[in-house]
């Protein structure tokens, strides 16, 4: 191997290097938050109190149960297994030739929709139970409750989580190469695969997925530290502190 | 003298264990009430079954005329005449000290945005807290939380505002602030219940006071009166702690 060597394959190759990178980053980044919406719903539909009438406990059973299934299921099994599955079942049973990039995106959103079920879970799960019992002491329902009191706390909590599941989506949309969409990894096995040079070119996309995760990862960070806010508070104006409380007289 | 909320008959189990035992209790318009009582005997979840915050198993609460335990009745449309202040402050975290006074007012009373900020820097700065409106709960002391947690009830215009244990969690120190601003409440004609082991507090701000052990209302009564003389012997075994 000789630095030349490289430089070369990427002066040769770089749009293709771009391309595949850009479609990694779409697939992981589509999927990631697809795949956390799907996570919200099923995660909040799974802390809903038993309903008391009958018939929508019946509809609550049900989707729970289908819910469980869904998650066990693709928890339990490879994704690149989930991709051939989907991929070829879908064109073997509906006839339907679907599009690799829909595909690679619909495989990826599932997958982590099922992981983050689970995490929204567990950060609603997580919350101080005094949060919903405030909420519910001023009148507000179980939906008003969720939106504007328990979820922005969850999303806060569970934004490290979904970081690093989307992490984790930049490098194992790799495995999507078997339905050959055009991502980094597929595209680097094309370009080795017409120069012979596999080491120098697979050192190349390494570098590549590691600049993405690092790079993403930091953007997260710095997200999440603005949502924090400032450590320390600066009071409003500067009247002097009233130590005495007045109230007005009740009519 | 008006009554606002009507217990009769409560009870309340968890499992097998009975922790109220056909409570009769009637809270009156304009009154301060405290509950007094050792721990367990079932203050909070008295407190907490009159706002539903734990379902009776048995009895009537009874509300402008209506006992709302019935199935038709809606529970969040009762809720909103009532205030709760808890022990642990429950500030919404992701709100700041306005936030937190004013999510109510639009959400559940349809307030628009400029009459709900207005009428939470009212209470506010009652409260002595004008200063730290754009402050998040994690930024305040537990006093300054409390005092938050109060206008935030207040801000909501109950019908009567319940207290469980409002300066527990409090340090020694900031149990002070909590409680001038209870007594300027008491003060103001608004219907207060408020459970506390505060005795002094109590003595000083209740138009009537009320014992609770082991599940049962032992003995109520103007403070005076129940403060100095008892007569139920529990209650003398209780105050003699003091
Ligand atoms: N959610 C619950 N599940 C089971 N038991 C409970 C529950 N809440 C309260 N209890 C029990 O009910 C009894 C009364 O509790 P409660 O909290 O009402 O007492 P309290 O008078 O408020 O006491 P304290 O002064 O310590 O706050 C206790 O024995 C307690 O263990
Ligand atoms: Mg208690």
């Amino acid at each position: 191997m000789s630095f030349e060597s490289v430089i070369k394959i990427v002066t040769e190759n770089w749009p293709m290097f771009l391309r595949g990178a850009g479609v990694t980053l779409l697939i992981s980044m589509v999927g990631t938050i697809i795949g956390a919406l799907i996570g919200l719903l099923i995660g909040v539909f799974r802390t809903i109190p038993r309903p008391d009438r009958l018939f929508k406990r019946i509809i609550h059973r049900v989707l729970g149960g289908l819910f469980s299934a869904y998650i066990e299921i693709f928890r339990g099994t490879p994704m690149i297994v989930q991709a051939m599955v989907i991929y070829y079942g879908s064109a073997m049973a509906f006839g339907i030739d679907m599009d690799r990039l829909y595909a690679a995106i619909f495989i990826v959103s599932i997958n982590t929709g099922a992981y983050m079920s689970e995490i929204v879970r567990g950060g609603i799960v997580s919350i101080d139970k005094g949060q919903f019992e405030a909420a519910q002491a001023i009148g507000m329902n179980h939906i008003q409750t969720m939106r504007h009191v328990v979820l922005p706390q969850v999303m806060r909590n569970i934004l490290p989580a979904t970081s690093n599941e989307f992490v984790i989506n930049i490098k194992d949309t790799s495995v999507l190469n078997v339905i050959s969409v055009t991502e980094l990894y597929f595209q680097t096995k094309t370009i080795a695969g017409n120069n012979f040079k596999y080491f120098e070119s697979f050192l190349i996309a390494c570098i590549i997925y590691f600049v993405m995760t690092f790079t993403v990862t930091r953007i997260l960070r710095f997200i999440e530290r603005k949502m924090d806010g400032p450590d320390n508070y600066m009071m409003a104006g500067n009247q002097m502190q009233v130590t005495t409380p007045q109230f007005k007289e009740q009519s | 003298m008006q009554p606002v909320i009507e217990i009769q008959h409560l009870k309340k189990s968890f499992g097998s264990h009975e922790v109220l035992k056909d409570i009769d209790f009637t809270v009156n318009k304009g009154e301060v009430v405290s509950i007094i009582g050792s721990s367990g005997s079932g203050k909070s979840t008295l407190l907490r079954c009159i706002n539903l915050l734990e379902k009776p198993t048995g009895g009537q609460i009874i509300y402008q005329g209506e006992n709302i335990l019935d199935d038709t009745h809606d529970m969040n449309a009762y809720r909103k005449n009532l205030g709760m202040v808890f022990q642990q402050f429950n500030l919404f975290n992701n709100h700041n000290a306005l936030g937190n006074c004013v999510i109510g007012q639009r959400k559940v009373l349809k307030r628009s945005k400029k009459e709900a900020e207005d009428v939470a820097m009212n209470y506010l700065r009652d409260v002595g807290m004008e200063q730290y409106i754009h402050a998040k709960p994690k930024h305040l002391s537990g006093g300054q939380k409390q005092r938050v947690a109060i206008a935030r009830a207040l801000a909501m215009e109950p019908d009567v505002l319940l207290f469980d244990e409002p300066t527990s969690a409090l340090d020694p120190e900031m149990v002070g602030e909590v409680l001038n601003v209870m007594k300027s409440l008491a003060h103001t004609g608004l219907t207060m219940l408020i459970v506390t082991h505060e005795m002094e507090f109590a003595r000083e701000v209740s138009d009537r006071i009320v014992f609770m052990d082991q599940g049962v209302i032992v003995e109520q009564g103007p403070a005076q009166q129940l403060f100095d003389n008892p007569t139920e012997e529990r209650t003398k075994a209780f105050l003699r702690r003091f």
